[in-house]
Protein backbone atom coordinates (compact mmCIF):
# COMPACT_ATOMS: atom_id res chain seq x y z
CA UNK A 1 0.00 0.00 0.00
CA UNK A 2 2.41 2.34 1.09
CA UNK A 3 4.33 1.33 -2.12
CA UNK A 4 1.62 2.26 -4.25
CA UNK A 5 0.99 5.54 -2.51
CA UNK A 6 4.87 6.66 -3.51
CA UNK A 7 4.86 5.59 -6.80
CA UNK A 8 1.14 7.66 -7.47
CA UNK A 9 2.80 10.33 -5.84
CA UNK A 10 6.43 10.10 -7.36
CA UNK A 11 4.10 9.80 -11.35
CA UNK A 12 2.12 12.88 -10.71
CA UNK A 13 5.31 14.78 -9.30
CA UNK A 14 7.72 13.85 -12.03
CA UNK A 15 4.88 14.77 -14.86
CA UNK A 16 3.88 18.26 -13.65
CA UNK A 17 7.80 18.59 -14.10
CA UNK A 18 7.88 17.43 -17.27
CA UNK A 19 4.82 19.44 -18.12
CA UNK A 20 6.84 22.68 -16.91
CA UNK A 21 10.07 21.88 -18.91
CA UNK A 22 7.86 21.62 -21.94
CA UNK A 23 5.76 24.80 -21.60
CA UNK A 24 9.39 26.68 -20.87
CA UNK A 25 10.61 25.19 -24.37
CA UNK A 26 7.02 25.78 -25.98
CA UNK A 27 5.34 29.15 -24.60
CA UNK A 28 5.99 32.23 -27.16
CA UNK A 29 6.82 34.93 -24.38
CA UNK A 30 8.97 35.36 -21.19
CA UNK A 31 6.18 36.08 -19.11
CA UNK A 32 4.45 33.48 -19.90
CA UNK A 33 7.55 30.97 -19.60
CA UNK A 34 7.46 32.87 -15.79
CA UNK A 35 4.20 31.63 -15.39
CA UNK A 36 4.80 27.99 -16.11
CA UNK A 37 8.11 27.99 -13.74
CA UNK A 38 6.40 29.01 -10.83
CA UNK A 39 3.10 27.14 -10.82
CA UNK A 40 3.72 23.73 -12.52
CA UNK A 41 7.20 23.46 -11.00
CA UNK A 42 6.18 24.05 -7.69
CA UNK A 43 3.36 21.37 -7.39
CA UNK A 44 5.97 18.57 -8.90
CA UNK A 45 8.75 19.83 -6.56
CA UNK A 46 5.94 19.14 -3.86
CA UNK A 47 4.44 15.78 -4.99
CA UNK A 48 8.23 14.15 -5.40
CA UNK A 49 9.04 15.60 -1.74
CA UNK A 50 5.95 14.52 -0.23
CA UNK A 51 6.65 10.93 -1.77
CA UNK A 52 10.01 10.74 0.10
CA UNK A 53 8.46 11.61 3.62
CA UNK A 54 5.78 9.15 3.00
CA UNK A 55 8.79 6.61 2.11
CA UNK A 56 11.13 7.19 5.23
CA UNK A 57 7.81 7.78 7.58
CA UNK A 58 10.24 9.67 10.43
CA UNK A 59 9.63 12.71 11.78
CA UNK A 60 11.51 14.30 11.90
CA UNK A 61 11.92 14.01 7.72
CA UNK A 62 8.65 14.80 7.36
CA UNK A 63 9.72 18.05 9.47
CA UNK A 64 12.48 18.59 7.33
CA UNK A 65 10.45 18.11 4.22
CA UNK A 66 7.30 20.61 4.73
CA UNK A 67 10.14 22.84 6.09
CA UNK A 68 11.14 22.35 2.05
CA UNK A 69 7.80 22.66 0.65
CA UNK A 70 6.60 25.97 2.73
CA UNK A 71 10.25 27.65 1.45
CA UNK A 72 9.22 26.78 -1.84
CA UNK A 73 5.46 27.87 -2.03
CA UNK A 74 6.87 31.28 -0.34
CA UNK A 75 9.60 32.24 -2.61
CA UNK A 76 8.40 30.98 -6.11
CA UNK A 77 5.63 34.18 -6.32
CA UNK A 78 8.43 36.11 -4.63
CA UNK A 79 11.28 35.58 -7.55
CA UNK A 80 8.71 35.42 -9.97
CA UNK A 81 7.45 38.57 -9.35
CA UNK A 82 10.98 39.86 -9.03
CA UNK A 83 12.22 38.25 -12.27
CA UNK A 84 9.05 39.59 -13.81
CA UNK A 85 9.17 43.06 -12.69
CA UNK A 86 12.90 43.29 -13.95
CA UNK A 87 12.07 41.65 -17.28
CA UNK A 88 9.26 44.66 -17.84
CA UNK A 89 11.77 46.97 -17.17
CA UNK A 90 14.92 46.04 -18.77
CA UNK A 91 12.06 46.00 -22.57
CA UNK A 92 11.34 42.50 -22.83
CA UNK A 93 8.83 42.88 -25.76
CA UNK A 94 5.19 40.50 -25.20
CA UNK A 95 3.68 38.36 -27.40
CA UNK A 96 2.11 39.46 -30.40
CA UNK A 97 -0.84 37.43 -29.41
CA UNK A 98 -1.05 39.37 -26.00
CA UNK A 99 -4.37 41.63 -26.27
CA UNK A 100 -3.88 43.55 -23.06
CA UNK A 101 -0.57 45.81 -21.02
CA UNK A 102 -2.06 47.48 -18.51
CA UNK A 103 1.21 49.13 -17.15
CA UNK A 104 1.72 50.43 -20.88
CA UNK A 105 2.92 54.57 -20.24
CA UNK A 106 2.30 54.05 -16.52
CA UNK A 107 5.55 53.77 -15.15
CA UNK A 108 8.74 56.21 -14.80
CA UNK A 109 11.54 54.67 -16.62
CA UNK A 110 14.13 57.19 -14.76
CA UNK A 111 12.81 56.70 -10.98
CA UNK A 112 11.37 53.14 -11.46
CA UNK A 113 7.95 54.72 -10.33
CA UNK A 114 4.46 53.21 -10.82
CA UNK A 115 1.19 55.60 -11.53
CA UNK A 116 -1.61 54.34 -11.97
CA UNK A 117 -3.45 57.49 -13.43
CA UNK A 118 -5.73 58.12 -10.04
CA UNK A 119 -3.37 60.33 -8.03
CA UNK A 120 -5.20 63.66 -8.57
CA UNK A 121 -8.76 62.59 -6.58
CA UNK A 122 -7.49 61.35 -3.30
CA UNK A 123 -5.13 64.10 -3.22
CA UNK A 124 -7.91 66.84 -3.19
CA UNK A 125 -10.36 65.47 -0.89
CA UNK A 126 -7.52 64.78 1.75
CA UNK A 127 -6.94 68.70 1.03
CA UNK A 128 -10.61 69.30 1.62
CA UNK A 129 -10.86 67.40 4.88
CA UNK A 130 -7.28 69.24 5.73
CA UNK A 131 -9.43 72.16 5.39
CA UNK A 132 -12.46 71.57 7.37
CA UNK B 1 8.04 -4.37 -10.77
CA UNK B 2 9.09 -3.06 -7.01
CA UNK B 3 8.96 0.70 -6.34
CA UNK B 4 13.49 0.62 -6.89
CA UNK B 5 13.18 -0.62 -10.40
CA UNK B 6 9.94 2.12 -10.90
CA UNK B 7 11.60 5.11 -9.81
CA UNK B 8 14.84 4.35 -11.32
CA UNK B 9 13.42 3.01 -14.57
CA UNK B 10 10.53 5.81 -15.30
CA UNK B 11 10.96 8.69 -12.74
CA UNK B 12 14.58 9.41 -13.21
CA UNK B 13 14.06 9.32 -16.83
CA UNK B 14 11.51 11.36 -16.63
CA UNK B 15 13.49 14.48 -14.72
CA UNK B 16 16.17 13.82 -17.17
CA UNK B 17 14.22 14.71 -20.05
CA UNK B 18 12.77 17.98 -18.32
CA UNK B 19 16.32 18.89 -17.18
CA UNK B 20 17.43 18.08 -21.14
CA UNK B 21 14.57 20.43 -22.38
CA UNK B 22 15.28 23.04 -20.13
CA UNK B 23 19.08 23.19 -20.79
CA UNK B 24 17.73 23.64 -24.32
CA UNK B 25 16.04 26.51 -22.91
CA UNK B 26 19.15 27.60 -20.91
CA UNK B 27 21.20 27.78 -24.18
CA UNK B 28 18.90 29.25 -26.60
CA UNK B 29 16.82 32.13 -24.91
CA UNK B 30 16.66 35.00 -26.80
CA UNK B 31 17.07 37.24 -23.49
CA UNK B 32 19.14 37.12 -20.55
CA UNK B 33 15.71 36.92 -18.39
CA UNK B 34 14.72 33.66 -19.84
CA UNK B 35 18.45 32.29 -18.78
CA UNK B 36 17.60 33.08 -15.23
CA UNK B 37 14.10 31.84 -15.39
CA UNK B 38 15.83 28.37 -16.82
CA UNK B 39 18.54 28.44 -14.17
CA UNK B 40 15.90 28.69 -11.50
CA UNK B 41 13.78 25.51 -12.86
CA UNK B 42 16.97 23.43 -13.48
CA UNK B 43 17.89 23.88 -9.67
CA UNK B 44 14.02 23.16 -8.56
CA UNK B 45 13.93 20.30 -10.86
CA UNK B 46 17.34 19.11 -9.14
CA UNK B 47 15.65 19.21 -5.98
CA UNK B 48 13.00 16.72 -7.15
CA UNK B 49 15.61 14.70 -8.35
CA UNK B 50 17.48 14.68 -4.87
CA UNK B 51 14.16 13.66 -3.25
CA UNK B 52 13.82 10.46 -5.47
CA UNK B 53 17.76 9.52 -5.21
CA UNK B 54 17.54 9.79 -1.40
CA UNK B 55 14.20 7.51 -2.05
CA UNK B 56 15.95 5.06 -4.40
CA UNK B 57 19.37 4.98 -2.22
CA UNK B 58 17.70 5.29 1.46
CA UNK B 59 19.60 8.19 2.64
CA UNK B 60 17.79 10.65 4.11
CA UNK B 61 20.66 12.85 4.27
CA UNK B 62 20.59 14.22 1.11
CA UNK B 63 16.95 16.31 1.72
CA UNK B 64 19.80 18.55 3.77
CA UNK B 65 20.99 19.26 0.25
CA UNK B 66 17.90 19.71 -1.56
CA UNK B 67 17.31 22.18 1.55
CA UNK B 68 20.33 24.18 0.18
CA UNK B 69 19.87 23.97 -3.06
CA UNK B 70 15.95 25.69 -2.36
CA UNK B 71 18.04 28.22 -0.64
CA UNK B 72 20.76 29.49 -3.51
CA UNK B 73 17.81 28.96 -5.99
CA UNK B 74 15.95 31.85 -4.58
CA UNK B 75 19.17 33.89 -3.58
CA UNK B 76 20.31 34.07 -6.56
CA UNK B 77 16.93 34.79 -9.03
CA UNK B 78 16.69 37.95 -5.77
CA UNK B 79 20.50 39.13 -6.88
CA UNK B 80 20.07 38.33 -10.80
CA UNK B 81 16.69 40.50 -10.98
CA UNK B 82 18.21 43.15 -8.63
CA UNK B 83 21.31 43.77 -11.15
CA UNK B 84 18.75 43.30 -14.01
CA UNK B 85 17.03 46.37 -12.65
CA UNK B 86 19.76 48.33 -11.85
CA UNK B 87 21.78 48.21 -14.95
CA UNK B 88 19.10 49.45 -17.03
CA UNK B 89 18.69 52.34 -15.13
Amino acid sequence: MTEITIGILASFGAIFVLLAAVGLIRMPDTYLRISVTTKAATLGIGLLLVAAAVFFKDMSITTKVLAIILFILLTAPVSAHLIGRASYFSGVKLWKGSVLDDLNGKYDKSSHKLRSGLEEAPEKKTNKIGED
Amino acid sequence: MTLYDFLYYIILPILSISVILIVIRFLKGPSIVDRVIALDLLITTGIGIIAVYSIITNQPTFLDIAMILALIAFLGTVAFSYYLEKRNK
